[in-house]
């Protein structure tokens, strides 16, 4: 069995579903951060049967927690200072994002418009949908 | 500084007062007259609109307000690259409200990010045009007295028309409406619509057959089957005919129901029911220039005693 060491401060994002660390990995834009991350893939899970693991030695403060909200609510969050696990962060579905996910509307103005964020609204909280700010064209977070 | 963006932007308690208003420079036009002296509207239409562009500038020049602007993309700063963040931070150091007509969907509100005056979306492509919902809101409210307690059909382009998605959102808000959408089936309204009815319990029901349900009806809203929202010409010509009113039908319709359309009608509603007293869209035309009067006073926050 493959073993990686604890880290003194920063986050175990656990439960992740099989096969989506290396999408969060790029999600959290974790390449741009000069830290050390280790990618488990397909980890042994009671629950889960499989499922990814990512261990992000840095300040609690530089991720964005939104963007892994919306990617996978159900994410444990295990923020970690002096080696110990000290909290637990709960993750909700963000009520807006920001370059994330981009519109795929042709007609929407940010097909064309030049430096314009693409940002989605929480439009329906139990269906999971989001609606471009701009169009308001549809995006099923389920179909990420 | 407020913009109007969606027709859902004022809650209906500022619509009322809104309408109040409209009914009022309805019932004397001369005590508006100069109510907008010195004060310029831009209409920025980045596409031809000439029937909601000169009911813009209508209202402006009967407020005693001034208009500049332009007609279409081709002879704006757009045709050279300009982005509408640009354009109408420019355009906030000519005018003091501008009226935008866009083909892309949500320019409107971006312009109204970045603008320093308000800003009205007079229409941007297949998403919203909330100055129509608000003409169509005030036609039925003055006409009939009231937006509650009303069955109202919808007749055509029930799957492209924006005008019917629009207004449909605005009368979910009032009590007791009642909806018959009456359209082919390659037309239908789209399933977010019956969702959204059914998820607020609002009765409603589709049919193929105009005549079905004329009886029944105080409104009907007839459209246009537009040329540019099909990808095919074939699927055009075969259903631009497919629902004509005429007098015919029309003897099937109750005495005080009222026929509704945005216009411009192709040939959806035979010439020959426009002397019918119930066909009311030319006075729908009328009621848009007073509403998009009103619109301009409230969003300038001018109050004429």
């Amino acid at each position: 069995m493959l073993n990686v060491g604890k880290i003194e401060e920063g986050f175990v994002l656990d439960h992740i579903q099989a096969g989506m660390a290396m999408s969060i990995y790029h999600h959290l834009q974790l390449d741009k951060l000069d830290c050390t991350v280790a990618i488990i893939k397909n980890a042994r899970s009671n629950i889960q049967g499989k499922k990814d693991i990512l261990k992000v030695e840095c300040d609690v403060d530089m991720l964005d927690l939104d963007v892994l909200g919306f990617i996978d609510h159900n994410i444990t969050v295990n923020v970690i200072k002096n080696g110990e696990i000290v909290e637990k962060k709960k993750l909700q579905l963000p009520k807006q994002i920001k370059h994330v996910i981009q519109c795929k509307n042709p007609r929407c103005i940010t097909s064309i418009e030049q430096g314009l964020p693409h940002v989605f609204v929480l439009a329906d909280e139990e269906r999971e949908i989001y609606r471009c700010k701009y169009c308001e064209e549809k995006f099923d977070r389920r179909d990420l | 500084m407020r913009h109007l963006m969606n027709p859902l932007d004022f809650s209906v308690e500022e619509l009322n007062r809104l309408f109040d208003l409209a009914n009022d420079i309805e019932a004397d036009m001369p005590k508006y007259a100069h109510a907008c002296a010195g004060k310029k509207l831009a209409t920025c239409f980045y596409e031809p609109s000439t029937r909601t562009r000169l009911s813009f500038e209508a209202a402006m020049l009967n407020l005693g307000g001034s208009i500049l602007g332009f007609s279409d993309a081709g002879s704006s700063s757009a045709s050279k690259g300009e982005s509408v963040s640009d354009t109408i931070r420019v355009v906030s150091c000519y005018a003091d409200i501008c009226a935008m007509r866009h083909p892309k969907e949500g320019a409107p509100m971006v312009a109204a990010e970045k603008s320093a005056i308000p800003v009205i979306n007079a229409g941007d492509g297949g998403h919203q045009h909330p100055t129509q919902t608000l003409t169509d809101l005030l036609t039925i409210r003055s006409l009939k007295g009231r937006l509650d307690n009303l069955t109202i059909g919808l007749c055509g382009d029930l799957k492209f028309g924006r005008t019917v998605h629009s207004l449909i959102n605005a009368l979910t808000r009032y009590d007791n409406i009642r909806f018959i959408f009456i359209s082919p089936d390659e037309l239908r309204i789209p399933d977010y619509v019956t969702e959204m009815l059914r998820e607020k319990n609002i009765p409603y029901e589709e049919v193929i057959r105009l005549e079905e349900k004329m009886p029944q009806l105080d409104i009907l809203y007839m459209t246009r089957v537009q040329r540019e929202r099909f990808f095919n010409e074939e699927d055009y010509i075969r259903l631009k005919d497919f629902y004509v009113l005429n007098k015919k039908k029309m003897k099937l319709a109750p005495p005080d129901m009222l026929v509704l359309h945005p216009l411009p009608r192709v040939n959806e509603i035979s010439v020959d029911v426009d002397d019918d007293p119930r066909a009311v869209y030319f006075k729908q035309a009328q009621y848009g220039v007073y509403v998009r009067m009103a619109l301009i006073l409230t969003l300038l926050d001018i109050h004429v005693d």
